[in-house]
């Protein structure tokens, strides 16, 4: 049934028919929302779990953590400096093998403090063995969860996943969203079974600490169960787009691509604008396209390859910057492309919830069109002096 | 095999000779029962016990991080609610996992109210990272971060008052117990798992390693903390201190000069203004706890 909702509550409402059984978490603006949603439906029994409202998101995570060892399947949401508290969390929970998912509603980092939006937070994560998702629209944003949880939990997978959406511009925007009933998400998502669990029928000892002789191989295996989620994200997104209509098989999504010379990388809410300007310039007789990034862990190396074969120059867009280098998808994407010679410029755009319109992505590809790019878009003079 | 050397604890594991936390990893293990899931902080026990694909421990356990034990097992009690299992829950850390860096966790849990234990093995100090002073360690111990020196006299500040905390948070049961008398850390372990809520104990743990005597002497130690007034084993039920350990005291002296951590009160020349400080916080606890027992002249 298509209702129009706020992204938040379509998210919740979402997670809420995933059946969670544990819910920890902490407020945080502009994740917040989710987590007050899922309080209404506890306190009016529309949703059976246990919620935990612990005093930090580090607790957040390690009660999810603490559940999700248990047997439950579990859920907790946050964003930028609740992220950053939960750090080392991540990567515990990751090397546990605990398929905990977590939406992150994502916001810059501070300082200087900021409550607006960029992807920061979570590609800062980008080594700590989660699994990670990013939504273009409500709708996205809604099914990823299903999607995520069918992944994380799947045997030749096991590891926790991050579903991402960008702060207010999909969090606190309504928009019509297609949301699936009970009957059909049971269907889709089968209850949660663990490999191994903590049970004092069959006792076993979870995070032991590993020596040289025995440290890499963990880690190993948690790159080959990254590597092979690939196809388990293919697997679950082909059906439950034959199931419900919606097609997720691709960890990429192409946007007038077939004879594009210009390629924008891009990933998020930021793909609408760049695919509404995509539509003008092309009405404009110009030959660009957008190659919009889903799951930014796993990279989608192979994808990327394939789909930027025959462009003269590639756009990335990026709402992070790793600090002296580059932006984290132009580094990726330039790996992908290594020794195809193709030019791939970076712009570092809409850091702290800068607004981007179409003039913009039309100025960028004008720019990566000329061979100028690797700067920070749209630095305002009057402000730097 | 008797009950006692069956235990839950499996004797093969990495600790110390005369290790007082492995003596009551294992005392607290035979009053829980098979039914029990141990969540433990990093942290020695953590690290002697289980080396992979090694581990001592017979009953469900978990190692996450060195400061969230208590909020993983609020998951855990929460997860064990939902799914409708009866087994109890402890969460075990050291004096640097508890009175300090699992603070927070420690805080909110108990203010939560979960329904499990945290028992806490105190050295009074980072064993694990090498003997390092932390918020549990004694006034005028020397340890590698509080050394002795030309112009200190070790740790500056007095051990910090977790059980009282604790039981602020509204605990119903709150102990503190020592390996010197097993029967009644037994007692107190099982009575914490029999009463709803958060419930907190305290073991006091000496470190042959940290603290620098000899293994065999651990519960000679163990014994003479008591005896001095240092450590006083007490309970607390809703906040009410309702059983104390009553002992006939000993000067402070009989205790510090058995360890090395102490050794600079003593040498190269007795520091009199210093013993007798510490002899005043043993008076202190003699009367805020009333453990002497005045013996007829």
């Amino acid at each position: 049934m298509m209702e129009i909702m706020e992204g938040s509550h379509a998210v919740a409402h979402a997670v809420r028919m995933c059946r969670p059984e544990v819910i920890a978490a902490y407020p945080i603006t502009p994740q917040t929302h989710i987590v007050e949603a899922l309080a209404e439906m506890v306190a009016n029994c529309s949703l059976d779990a246990e919620y935990i409202t612990v005093e930090s998101e580090f607790s957040a995570l390690s009660a999810c953590l603490g559940a999700s060892a248990a047997g439950s399947r579990v859920y907790s949401a946050t964003t930028s400096q609740g992220l950053a508290l939960m750090f080392e969390v991540c990567f515990n929970t990751a090397g546990l093998r605990l398929p905990v998912v977590m939406s992150i509603v994502n916001r810059a980092l501070g300082a200087p403090l900021s409550i607006w939006n960029d992807q920061q937070d979570s590609v800062s994560l980008r080594d700590s063995g989660w699994l990670q998702f990013y939504a273009e629209d409500n709708q996205e944003a809604t099914d990823l969860h299903y999607i995520a949880y069918r992944v994380a939990e799947d045997k030749r997978v096991l590891l926790p996943a991050f579903v991402c959406l960008d702060g207010f511009i999909l969090s606190h925007t309504y928009e019509p969203v297609e949301m699936l009933t009970q009957e059909q998400v049971d269907s889709y998502l089968p209850p949660y079974s663990p490999v191994q669990r903590l049970d004092s029928k069959d006792p076993i000892s979870i995070g032991l600490f590993a020596s040289p002789d025995y440290y890499m191989e963990f880690r190993y295996e948690m790159d080959r169960a990254m590597k092979a989620s690939s196809q388990v994200i293919r697997e679950a997104g082909r059906r439950f787009g034959e199931m419900f209509g919606r097609d997720y098989s691709n960890l990429v999504e192409e946007y007038r691509m077939d004879d594009a010379e210009c390629a924008i990388v891009a990933m998020g809410s930021i793909c609408g604008t760049v695919k509404d300007a995509i539509d003008e310039m092309r009405g404009d007789g110009q030959k660009v396209g957008l190659l919009r990034i889903r799951t930014f862990r796993p990279f989608p190396g192979e994808e990327m390859k394939k789909a930027l074969s025959g462009v003269s120059s590639v756009a990335v867009l990026d709402k992070n910057i790793s600090l002296g280098a580059k932006g984290a998808v132009a580094l990726e994407v330039r790996d992908a492309l290594y020794g195809s010679g193709i030019p791939i410029l970076d712009y570092i755009i809409a850091l702290g919830g800068r607004d981007v319109a179409k003039k913009d992505i039309k100025s960028v590809v004008k720019m990566a069109m000329a061979g100028k790019g690797d700067l920070f878009y749209g630095l305002r003079g009057e402000v730097l002096g | 095999m008797t009950g006692e050397q069956c235990s839950l604890f499996d004797p093969g594991h990495r600790a110390c000779g005369g290790c007082a936390a492995a003596l009551a990893a294992r005392a607290v293990l035979d009053a829980a029962g098979p039914d029990t899931i141990i969540v433990s902080a990093t942290g020695c026990m953590e690290v002697f016990s289980t080396p992979y694909p090694e581990t001592a421990w017979k009953v469900p356990w978990i190692h996450s991080l060195f400061e969230n034990n208590s909020a993983v097992a609020s998951g855990i009690t929460a997860a064990l609610k939902k799914q409708g299992r009866k087994e109890k829950v402890i969460a075990l850390g050291g004096d640097g996992a508890t009175f300090d860096i699992g603070m927070l966790c420690l805080s909110g849990a108990f203010e939560r109210g979960h329904d499990f234990v945290y028992i806490c093995y105190d050295n009074e100090a980072y064993m694990n990272t090498g003997i390092q002073r932390s918020g549990a360690t004694p006034y005028d111990a020397s340890t590698t971060t509080s050394p002795a020196g030309k112009c200190s006299t070790g740790n500056r500040r007095p051990k910090k008052d977790l059980p009282a905390i604790l039981a602020a948070h509204g605990a119903p049961y709150v102990a503190t117990a020592t390996v010197a008398y097993l029967p009644d850390l037994k007692k107190k372990v099982k009575k914490a798992l029999d009463t709803e809520g958060p419930c907190y104990v305290q073991v006091h743990a000496p470190c042959c390693t940290g603290w620098g005597f000899e293994g065999e002497k651990t519960l000679a130690i163990a014994r003479l903390a008591v005896e001095t007034g240092l450590f006083v084993s007490f309970e607390m039920e809703n906040g009410v201190v309702t059983r104390v350990k009553k002992v006939v005291r000993k000067p402070v002296e009989e205790y510090l000069k058995e360890q090395r951590r102490f050794r600079h009160l003593f040498r190269p020349k007795r520091n009199d203004a210093e013993i007798a400080k510490i002899q005043a916080i043993a008076d202190g606890n003699a009367q805020k706890f009333g453990i002497d027992i005045n013996l007829k002249k």
